[in-house]
This record gives structure tokens, sequence and C-alpha cells, in this order.
């Protein structure tokens, strides 16, 4: 009798707890159904209807929820039996979340991004759809035009399309204009071109050092080299790669070339620069730090910048934050590009392959939605038959500012092998030349030794 | 005798005094931050990034909070109550039970079921992750807030918590309500159960708090913007290469408001422990 | 008399142990016991076989596989992923430094909650409540917003502690530095759990044992090691445990606040697993790393176990 009692009530006790989870668990895949369409607009997911899911990286405005609505109301008139559901991604956690969903085999049917992941890690990994046919000849000769670089960074080493770009960009740096007026160092710059020498830009920020000094300007450093983590490191390559013009991997792309001794003369002119003051090194920075330190006014230049990096700050900024290319001793600037686009997971699913294509084509390439995509994202369209997508736009003057520097476009090394090892090592070996003070050509050495054995 | 009774009085009084001055400093010492969050979120962007601090918003802004309830800040704290409650709830009940098994029956396999256990809590839930993701997906649980519940009740600090408290229950009284001819439940729940109260008190509101915080499982798990919780929220208002440390500290704010209100609401769950004397005597 | 009380019970549990748990006790007994005792466990039991278990068995499976993004291309290769392992630099930088962080902080952690527990249970309740709600807000404000207003106080231009005291010193991208900010405020967020726990443990000690002590003329510490600290020692295991977890598990503070810089100066493991995993997508690896952390835990919990059972 007692023991019946016993055994009666703990089945109760369990079925109750089981019953429980099993309820909710019914009860809120109930209420995540309509949310699903509610992205859809228009809710009426027949059951014909293909729906594929887009991920997408902060690039400008695609990190809004809103736009991208707008976006996907707009696809739906043309498209009404294709449904998209969205993921908005950052960069402190997406590559986590698209990790695990890749092994999970949980990932969306597009996503949007650089080559640098799209093609080198995914691509590589065969997880891509093939996009040649969204490569016509037109898209192809069109892009061509602007740059050829962009056309190979989205060609995988076995030569198949992995992404379809729909912007690009440059990455410059950045002065304060006002506290280089004040301390004298305009005269080192030339605005019209922005650009300036390596000899110019020692000047430059020994001028602003000793204004500082003097209480001319209220800046606490000209300059901060931020080594603290991978964000933004595309600012320090550059600065590195610029001073004397070596190149960070061989023009194959096959390896790295940071010891080059074009780079290693770079790293002790900034070393030196370092240690007289006219530049500081962080290594509890990274390129979101430094910006916010250009942006009090603490630094008075940022080796981060862009156009987005320019509209984040605008609020902020007290000043006026001027363009320039990175320093060179021979005055011809080779910066880093940022090219955006999208790519497709290969589920095998044809029908899904085929809408998640129908909606690239339709932000990339519609006549309409194609500027007006590039303009959502903050960037350059990367179609020579868009032109000027900003003219008689409020954004018009502004980007003028970085339409300067869209010659200045290097070369796209990005797709190199053990590219995410690299952004590792590469702050490592700053932090031991700038922090420990390591010695330059061994920590070069060993910086490309490291980063060759994962190509 | 009574001498030195007193002057261990005079000493225990001045300690007394001494422990309270440190535990008030040590306390506006951890009061600090959050009364920087919260400030902080009054404050514009460019007080904030100033070179020189301001310790009280002069002119305070409630631009942060604007910004943050453009995103369905409510909505996201909604799933992050329901998924919080839940959580509470189904492990305060199964860990209560097993608990106590674990600390007061003698059956096969017991020292087997708590090695593993400890291995379980050993293990790095960020390993764990992946296969649990593949486990969801197939179970169809993927973006889905159970998928965050079940794994959090399955993780067993819940158990290990309960078995150390039940240990301190006396055996004799359980088999005093043996010897009564209490059931097995009737003795759980009449004698164990008001006897570990305040652990089950700590344990819900710890199970509260870690699940309300377990960011990482929540970003693996959760992924489409109506499912995401509070904290997915928060961490998203973050980008690359600015940080709104504003509207961080607002929607910080925010979330921690309700897990405030739990503890204070739980504290007198886990004040007196007059139950044990009570039954003893 | 009433001293000796507690020390009996205390004594008889380990000789218990020490012979069989089933000394004693009838075969009918032992079957009826065990049968009640998983139906009382059967609750539990679901949630953890079904969602830690079954993940748990496959990450040691996963270790012995070199596995990448390419889930389908895995190849297995036995013990592979752990000789690596100790021959990774980082990872055995990595281990010196989570050994530190364990080493400072676990004690501190026990000790410090220990004795503000003590010094504030017999507090009015008001007081007490507020005292135990303070030490419990680091928790309660969630890691993200810690470590952001933390990162934000140590910022070497416009940081508070810079301001306060005058320094100009870089206090995260110092190799000297760095760790022992990482530890301050993992102390900071890591006392409050602990204390709650003492405080409901020092509540529920015999309070008539204590006064009966009292009485006798026992001193204050004498009151505190003979009766309170047997009764409490089961919470202290518990805690000793968990600040163990939690310390060598500690990651979320070193991803946001140096990214395991400078020089590795605060690199752990577990951010190294987090990297290689996420990161370097190397599954199989991270893995193995985790398995090994998972034993090392597992080792340091034994021996707590050990200490604290033969203590008395």
């Amino acid at each position: 009798m007692k023991n019946w009692k016993k055994v009666l009530a703990l089945v109760l006790a369990t079925g109750m707890t089981l019953s429980l989870a099993a309820c909710n668990g019914g009860g809120s895949t109930a209420s995540t159904a309509p949310s699903d369409t509610g992205s859809g607009e228009g809710g009426g997911s027949t059951s014909g209807n293909v729906s594929i899911e887009l991920w997408t990286y902060p690039i400008g405005q695609f990190g809004d929820q809103e736009t991208l609505d707008g976006i996907i109301a707009a696809f739906k008139e043309v498209h009404p039996e294709i449904d998209v559901t969205i993921q908005l991604l950052d960069y402190t956690n997406g590559d986590t979340q698209v990790t695990s969903a890749i092994t999970a085999g949980t990932t969306p049917d597009i996503i949007m991004e650089g080559p640098e992941r799209l093609v080198s890690n995914y691509g590589a990994n065969g997880l891509m759809v093939d996009l040649s046919d969204l490569w016509t000849e037109e898209a192809t000769a069109d892009i061509s035009a602007v740059s050829e670089a962009v056309v190979n960074a989205c060609k995988g080493s076995d030569g198949v399309y992995y992404e379809y770009p729909l912007c690009m960009t440059t990455h410059c740096m950045a002065i304060n204009y006002e506290v280089f007026e004040a301390a004298g160092a305009l005269q080192y710059i030339d605005e019209e071109t922005r650009t300036w020498t390596t000899d110019d830009f020692v000047a430059a920020m020994e001028a602003v050092r000793d204004a500082a000094a003097a209480g001319t300007v209220n800046v606490m450093f000209p300059g901060i080299i931020y080594c603290g983590g991978q964000g933004g490191d595309q600012g320090t390559r550059a600065l590195v790669n610029n001073l004397y013009s070596g190149t960070y991997t061989n023009a194959e792309h096959t390896e790295y070339t940071a010891n080059s001794p074009e780079n290693v003369e770079a790293l002790t002119l900034l070393k030196s620069m370092v240690d007289n003051g006219s530049l500081t090194a962080d290594s509890s920075f990274q390129a979101a730090d430094e910006l916010q330190q250009f942006a009090n006014g603490t630094a008075a230049v940022t080796f981060c910048w862009n156009a987005s990096n320019q509209s984040q700050y605008a609020e902020q900024v007290q000043f006026t934050p001027f363009a320039m290319a990175f320093p060179s001793d021979d005055g011809e600037p080779e910066l880093c590009g940022g090219i955006y686009g999208f790519g497709i997971f290969d589920h095998g699913d044809e029908a899904k392959i085929e809408a998640a294509k129908e909606f690239i084509r339709f932000v990339c390439d519609d006549a309409e939605q194609g500027p007006e995509s590039v303009r959502l994202s903050g960037f350059f369209p990367v179609r020579d038959s868009f032109g000027n997508v900003y003219e008689g736009t409020e954004n018009e003057a502004r980007m003028s500012e970085f339409q300067v520097m869209m010659p200045y476009l290097g070369d796209y090394y990005n797709v190199i092998g053990g590219w995410t090892e690299q952004r590792t090592n590469w702050y490592n070996m700053l932090q031991q030349i700038f922090v420990s003070g390591a010695d330059i050509q061994t920590a070069a050495d060993e910086f490309v030794t490291a980063s060759n054995a994962n190509i | 005798m009574n001498n030195a009774k007193s002057k261990l009085a005079g000493t225990s009084t001045g300690y007394k005094w001494l422990s309270v001055v440190i535990l008030i400093l040590l306390a506006v010492f951890f009061i600090f931050p959050l009364y920087w969050i919260v400030t902080g979120s009054f404050k514009d962007a460019i007080t904030i990034n100033a070179r020189t601090p301001q310790w009280f918003p002069l002119a305070p802004t409630m631009e942060n909070y604007a910004k943050l309830f453009k995103n369905p800040a409510f909505r996201w704290l909604g799933n992050t109550v329901f998924m919080a409650v839940m959580a509470m709830f189904l492990t305060c009940l199964t860990a209560a039970l097993a608990g106590y098994a674990l600390a007061k029956k003698r059956f096969y396999g017991r020292g087997l079921l708590f090695t593993i256990i400890i291995c379980a809590m050993a293990l790095p839930k960020q390993v764990i992750v992946i296969p649990l993701l593949q486990e969801m997906n197939i179970l169809h649980l993927a973006d889905n807030i159970w998928a965050v519940i079940l794994p959090t009740v399955g993780w067993p600090f819940g158990v290990f918590l309960m078995k150390q408290f039940s240990e301190t229950i006396p055996t004799e009284i359980l088999e005093a309500a043996r010897v009564d001819g209490a059931g097995e439940l009737r003795t759980f729940f009449s004698v164990v159960f008001p006897m570990i109260k305040p652990g089950i008190g700590a344990l819900a509101i710890f199970t509260f708090v870690n699940s309300w915080n377990d960011y990482f499982l929540q970003l693996i798990m959760l992924t489409s913007r109506e499912n995401w919780t509070i904290s997915l929220g928060i961490a998203r208002l973050q980008g690359e290469m600015s940080s709104d440390f504003g509207l961080i500290m607002a929607g910080a704010t925010l979330a921690a408001i309700p897990i405030v209100a739990v503890f204070i609401a739980f504290q007198k769950y886990f004040t007196q422990g007059i139950a044990m004397g009570a039954v003893k005597g | 008399m009433a001293q000796n009380a507690p020390a009996v019970t205390a004594e008889r549990k380990p000789k218990k142990q020490r012979q069989s748990q089933f000394s004693g006790m009838s075969k009918a007994l032992i079957r009826r016991e065990t049968i009640s005792a998983y139906l009382f466990l059967l609750p539990s039991l679901i949630f953890f076989v079904g969602f830690v278990v079954v993940p748990m068995v496959m990450c040691v499976v996963y270790s012995f596989l070199d596995m990448g993004l390419d889930v389908s291309s895995a190849t297995f290769i036995g013990l592979g992923n752990y000789i690596e392992m100790f021959q990774d630099k980082v990872f055995l930088k990595g281990l010196l430094n989570t050994a530190i962080i364990v080493v400072v902080a676990v004690p501190t952690v026990t000790a410090f909650s220990l004795w503000v527990s003590s010094a504030i249970y017999q507090m009015k309740p008001v007081s007490r409540s507020f005292f135990r709600c303070v030490f419990y807000l680091p928790v309660v404000t969630g890691t993200v917003a810690v470590t952001v207003v933390w990162k934000w106080m140590f910022n070497t231009y416009n940081g508070l502690i810079n301001q306060v005291f005058g320094t100009s010193t870089n206090w995260l991208g110092n190799e000297m530095t760095a760790i022992w900010c990482i530890i301050l405020i993992l102390f900071t967020t890591s006392i409050g759990q602990p204390i709650v726990l003492y405080v409901a443990a020092l509540g529920n000690v015999d309070q008539s044992l204590i006064e009966a002590a009292e009485v006798d003329g026992a001193t204050k510490l004498q009151v505190f090691w003979k009766i309170k600290w047997p009764q409490i020692l089961p919470t202290t295991l518990y805690i000793l445990v968990i600040t163990t977890i939690n310390s060598f598990q500690c990651f979320a503070l070193i991803q946001l606040l140096t990214s395991g810089g400078p020089n590795n100066a605060t690199t752990t493991i577990m951010y190294y697993i987090f990297d290689t995993a996420y990161k370097y997508q190397r599954f199989g690896y991270a893995n193995a790393m985790g398995v090994i952390l998972a034993i090392i835990i597992a080792i340091f919990s034994a021996i707590q176990f050990k200490v604290t059972k033969t203590d008395n």
C-alpha cells in the first residue's frame, strides 16, 4: 500500500514535469510561427511558397531590421512566391553563430559578408553553392571595369565563384583637422589627393606631439597603435605596409611577407616613433577603442577609418575628421579594400538555391534596388554602370571625400589561406614589438613562420 | 572567569565595528559599477567618452532609452522572463528530489552517478554546445526558447547543491518519520522539504539569474530576432567599430531591474533557518 | 555535553562511507531503497542524460577526430589531439595562467565570503538583506555590462581609475597588471553566490548548540570551529567546487577585456578552447582540450572532497 502510493506520486510528479515541458514547447512553437511570416510581409505564406533564410553581418544599414524589412517587402512585390526570413549577426558573436550553425547543419540559405569568410573559409570547405550563373558576361565586365581585384576575390582557389559582390570600400585613416591646423601640421598633407609621404607623416606627428607638449593643442597622443585584438587590424596592416611600400603577402597570395626588409623598416620606424612619443602603442585597445579616443580628442589621428565609421561617429565628434590615405614613401598609397556581397550555403535543395539566387539578383542587379542597396550599405558600388549612387542625396559631399580614395585600392590579399590564424599572430607580433620590446626582425620572422604554417 | 568574559566582549565590539566599517567600504566598491552603469545610461555619447568623467549626469538624457525601445525590448524581456522562470521552476523541482536521494538514500550506482555529475559540471559548456545544437536540431527545437531551458535544467549544479543541503538533515529525523509510517513522498514533502527550503530559495535565485545571464547558450540556440533574450539584444547593440556605451548601459539597467526584484522577493525564503531547530526540538 | 553532539554526527558520516554504504542493511531494504532513490532521481535524470550526458559523450568522441568546418570529412586520429596539446605553447601558457587564477581566486573567494557571511548573518534582517544584495549585484548586472563598465573604468586615457589615482597606467595592456585586473573582476562577480549560501547555511546551524556552548564558556573561535564549521562543511565543499569550476572556466571576461593579451598574459585554457573551436574551427582539438580541462577540474574536485571529508 505504502509502496504503491509512493510510486504513483512519483509518476505523477514526473508526468507533470514532462507534460508541462511538452505543453509549453507547443505553446512557444505556436508563438514563433506567426513571427516567421511576419518578416515575410503580407503573411500570405501559402504552402507553395519557397522560404529562404538570410543572415547579414552589420554592413552599413544591413544590420537594421527595418532596412531589411524594406528590402524584403520590395522583393515580395516582384516575387510573392518567395518568403525571406532574416537573422542579424554582429561582429563580436557572428562567427561563433555561423560556425556552430555549420557544424549542426542549421545554416541559412544566404549569408552576407566578404570573401575572406564566404570564399576562403566556407567556400574552401565545400559548403557554398557555385554562383557562376550570377556572374553573367555583362556583370563580370561591369564589375571588372571598377576593379579586377573584386572579381578575383570572389573566386575560390578552384576558380569557382562563391560570392556575388554588392559593394566595396577602402579602409583609410583620418586626422583631426583642427588639431593639425593648430599644430601647423597641415603643410605635411596634400588636401587635394589626401596623400602624404612617410617623411611628412613623421614630421606631422612630431609637430602634433610638440604642440601638445606646449599646450597649443589639447591631445594626449598624436596617434595610438592599437594591438589588443584583431578588431580593425586592416588599419595597422596598411600602416606598416605603406610606409616603405612593403607587401603583406606575395602577389600569388601563397605566403606571408611581413618580414620583408620594407616591412621591418616600417616597424622599426614606428617603434622609434613610439619611443620618442610621437605615437603610442596600446595592447588593450582594438580599433573601436582607438576610434573612441580619436572621437573624444585624446588622439589626433585614427588608423581605422572609412565611410561607415565616419557616419557612426558623426554625432560624437566635435571637430572635422579629415580622411587621409596611409603615408607612403613614394606618395602612392595602396589601401586595403573591403568587399561585401552574398553567398549561398549548399543544402542540396534546388528550389531554395534558385530562390536565393533570385533574391541576390534582385538586391544586387535590379536597376532600382541595386543602387539603393549600395546606398544602404554606406559604401561604393562594385558595378561601374551604377555610377555615383550618392548623387543628389544628402550624403553626396560626405561620400565624395571617400570616393577620392577608391583609385588607391590595393591588392585584395585577404583571400590567402590561414587568414584567421594570422590575425591573431599579427596583433601578438605588434604587442611583442611595441609593448615587450622584442627584436623586430625576429618577431616578424616568427609571425611569418607561424602564419605560413596554416596556409 | 567573569573578567575574561567581559574582556572578550570588549574586543568583540571593537571587532564588530571594524567589520562594519570594512563592509560598508566594500559595499561602496561593489555598488559603484552598478551606479556607473545606471548613471551612464542617462548620459550622451560625448559625456560618456569625455576625458574627465562626470560623476553625476548633469544633463540627463533619455535618448539611450528611446533608442533601446526602438527595438522590441519588452518582447525580449518577456522571452527572458519566461525562460528564466521555467528553468527555475523545473530545476528546483527536479534538483530537490534528486539531491535528497543522492544525499540520504543508499543505492546501487550512487558513487558512479555522483562522479558523472561532477565530471559533467567540469566539462566546459562552450565545448558541449555544438553537439547540443545538433541534438536540438534533430528534436526540431532549434531557435526555440526550450532549447535553452532544457539544458539549463539538465545542468547538474542544482542537484549538487541540493545534495549538499540535504546532507545536513539528521538521519534520525528521517528514521523517525519512517517509524511513524510516513511514505517516501510524505517524508519528503513534510520533513525534508521544510528543512532544505533555504537551499531551494538559493537555488531558485541562482537558476533564475544564471539562466538570465547565460548569454552563450542563448547566442547559439536562438537565431531569429523575435526569440532573442534581453542579453542577446544588448550584445547586438554593440558594433564592430563603435560601442554605444550609453545604449548598452540602458539595456543593462533594464535587464537588471527584474532580477533585483526577484532577488529581493525571494530573500525571505532563504533567510531563516529556524526550520531545522524547530523540527529537532 | 552539548559540544560533543555535532562532533559525533560529523564523525559518523565518513566512517559509514569508508565501510560499505550498505552496511547493516538487508537485501530487500537495499532493493527498496534503490528503487525509491531512482524514482526520486528520475525527473532530474531525464534532463541530465538527455541534454548533458549525451552531448558530453559526443564531445569525448569528437576529441579523437580531426574535425573542422566540413564535418563529413572528419577523420579519426586517435590521441593525436591530445599529443598536440602538450606541445602547444599557447595551451601550456594558458594552463599556467589558469592555474594562477584558480590558486588566487578560489581561496580568496571562499575565505572572504565566509568572513562576510559570518559578519552579516546575525545582523538585523534589513541590513543583512542589504549587504547580501550588494555583494550579489555584480552577478545580477550580467557579464556583458559588468565587463563593459570595468573596461571603461580601466581605460588608460579617460578611465576613472587613472583619473582618481592620478596615474597613467595601462592596466589591461600591461603584462604585469592585466591578469590581476581579470582576477579582481572575477572576484567581484564570484562572491555573491557563496555569500548567499553561507548566510543560509549559517542560519541553519542549530542555535541551541551555540547557546549551550557559550554557556559552557567557549570562545567565539571555538564555537565557530567546533560547532558552526562542521555544519557548514557541505556548503563549503559546494562553494569550493563551484568556485574552482568557475575560475577554471573563466572566459567571457577575457574575451571582452583583453582577448588573451598582452602577449598571451591572460590567455586561459577556456579562452583558448573557445578560440580554437569558433575562430580556428578545429572542433576536434577544442574538444580534446575541453576533456583535459574537465579531467583537471575533476581531479581538483576529488581532492576537495577528500580534504573536506577528513578535515575533522
